[in-house]
């Protein structure tokens, strides 16, 4: 089959949940309660706003993550070439990953790596 | 007219008897292709076709849904020493199925100052990445919906999407439960991702391809586990560890922690929205274990050693979608005991795992492989 196909896939999950919900909208029962609408939070109404600022304490991570999750990609195709290009890709990778490592060793060494 | 529809033409022209067609699937589809095209324009065959696959794996969806649900429930009930579900049917096998109709019957509610276009929009972003990833699994000789040229890369690609989901469903449930379990899985399907790209990658090297199928017929020889020496074994345990991770299973459940966060991201939904998450985190151990199977354990590739003597016919024997499926099943298995056996990580532990731990270990692995692929040395 061709890479068009894909397409199919996608509808057929996206007809999937729609034709379900329609299916659960038409079945299932409805009450009004003014209590039941609000967010779960220990049995008590809400304190405050939810969507408010916090540390995430992951910003480290994800920056880290950005420069070698670029990296996956680069490697994927050296990959798929490595075994005709031989010696020669196995050296740039070597050198590719040695200033990777000299990254994540920095990172290690400055602590980004600690959880805080 | 009906006569021409490819299977029973197949079926009466096949020398073997009728189960032949369980060892290879190719010449059936193509008979049920040539059969359609005689019977009908070829746009006509394409609707049919697009129809026919469509509700085909919409039911596969379902069955392995429910029955990744039973078996979990029945895995956790033989560790605890319980019975688990034994009620509805032999082994209480309709149990889930019980459930499934009990949640369609459940009220969808609207929560108050929820973001309600995002928040339904979420179950959507899950389920579609699971059936496009589930398209470019091959699962027997000629059972391959979309045989792309990237598909290793494709299947990291997508499945990686499904965080979107789970981060707009925790955003836009206006619940600090919801955000918090959906930041925390947000980071730790982030961070993992990169062990399973590298450790993929490992195979990569071995293949020289990232089509599923070549990947699977370059095994015919000897599964890659075996084929790449003990740089395939690293590879292979590290892949199955950021899996379970990737999942949000076992001993890397932080998101859904109940002791701390109810259940996560999905703490808002209801009913069968909450079904929709539930189904999705199923179908992702099924998609982690499958491509573990087909990148390392030969997908449908019955375990050969050596190019063709008899051990390798002997194998022969057990049709290919057996040993997909057993291979699959078997790894699901493994993931399910690791949820029961090991106790919950901490966040700082989850991520020192990963970046101090994996990470570099993979680095040096893909090297040592690429090393051996250079010279020589896999079988």
């Amino acid at each position: 089959m061709n890479n068009q196909w894909l397409v199919l896939f996608f509808l057929v999950g996206a007809l999937f949940v729609g034709l379900v919900l329609i299916l659960a909208n038409l079945i299932a029962p409805r009450s009004f309660n003014p209590q039941k609408f609000e967010p779960y939070e220990c049995g008590i109404p809400t304190q405050g706003v939810t969507w408010l600022q916090f540390n995430v304490g992951y910003y480290m991570f994800a920056i880290l993550f950005l420069v070698f999750d670029v990296e996956t990609v680069l490697v994927f195709p050296w990959a798929v070439v490595m075994k005709e290009v031989g010696m020669v890709a196995f050296i740039e990778i070597l050198i590719f990953f040695f200033i990777l490592g000299l990254g994540l060793l920095y990172a290690w060494k400055k602590h980004a790596l600690i959880w805080e | 007219m009906l006569t021409s529809f490819g299977i029973i033409n197949y079926l009466s022209a096949q020398s073997g008897p009728w189960w032949r067609v369980f060892y290879d699937f190719t010449s059936l589809t193509k008979n049920i292709d040539a059969g359609l095209h005689n019977a009908m324009s070829p746009f006509w065959t394409t609707v049919t076709e697009m129809v026919i696959v469509g509700i085909l794996f919409l039911l596969f969806y379902a069955v392995i849904g429910l029955f990744l649900v039973y078996a979990e429930r029945k895995v956790c009930a033989f560790i605890q020493n319980r019975l688990g579900p034994n009620r509805l049917g032999p082994f209480g096998i309709f149990q889930t199925v019980a459930d499934l109709i009990k949640l369609l019957f459940k009220e969808l509610i609207p929560i108050k100052n929820a973001d309600h276009f995002l928040f339904n929009l979420a179950p959507y972003i899950v389920i579609i990445v699971n059936f496009m990833v589930l398209a470019a699994i091959p699962y027997a000789l000629g059972l391959h919906a979309v045989d792309l040229n990237i598909g290793i890369f494709y299947v990291i690609a997508v499945s990686s999407m499904s965080v979107i989901g789970v981060l707009l469903a925790g955003w836009s449930s206006n619940s600090k439960y919801s955000l918090l379990g959906a930041m925390r899985s947000g980071a730790q399907i982030v961070s993992y991702e990169l062990s399973v790209g590298l450790a993929l990658a490992t195979v990569v090297i071995l293949a020289g391809s990232m089509q599923l199928s070549v990947i699977v017929e370059g095994q015919r020889t000897g599964w890659f586990i075996f084929k790449g020496h003990i740089p395939a074994v690293i590879a292979f345990v590290i892949y199955i560890i950021a899996g379970t991770a990737e999942t949000n299973r076992g001993p890397f459940d932080l998101a859904e922690a109940e002791s701390e966060l109810t259940a996560g991201y999905h703490t808002e939904y209801s009913g069968i929205k909450f079904a929709f998450f539930y189904l999705a985190e199923f179908i992702n151990m099924f998609i982690v274990a499958s491509i573990a199977a087909t990148i390392f354990l030969g997908g449908w590739m019955p375990l050969h050693f050596g190019a063709d003597n008899g051990f390798n016919r002997i194998m022969d024997f057990i049709p290919p979608v057996i040993w997909f499926f057993a291979k699959t099943f078997f790894l699901i298995w493994v993931i399910m005991l690791f949820k029961w056996t090991f106790p919950r990580l901490r966040i700082d532990q989850l991520l020192t795992l990963e970046w101090k731990y994996l990470l570099p270990i993979n680095i040096v692995n893909l090297l040592i492989m690429a090393f051996i692929v250079l010279m020589g040395w896999h079988f």
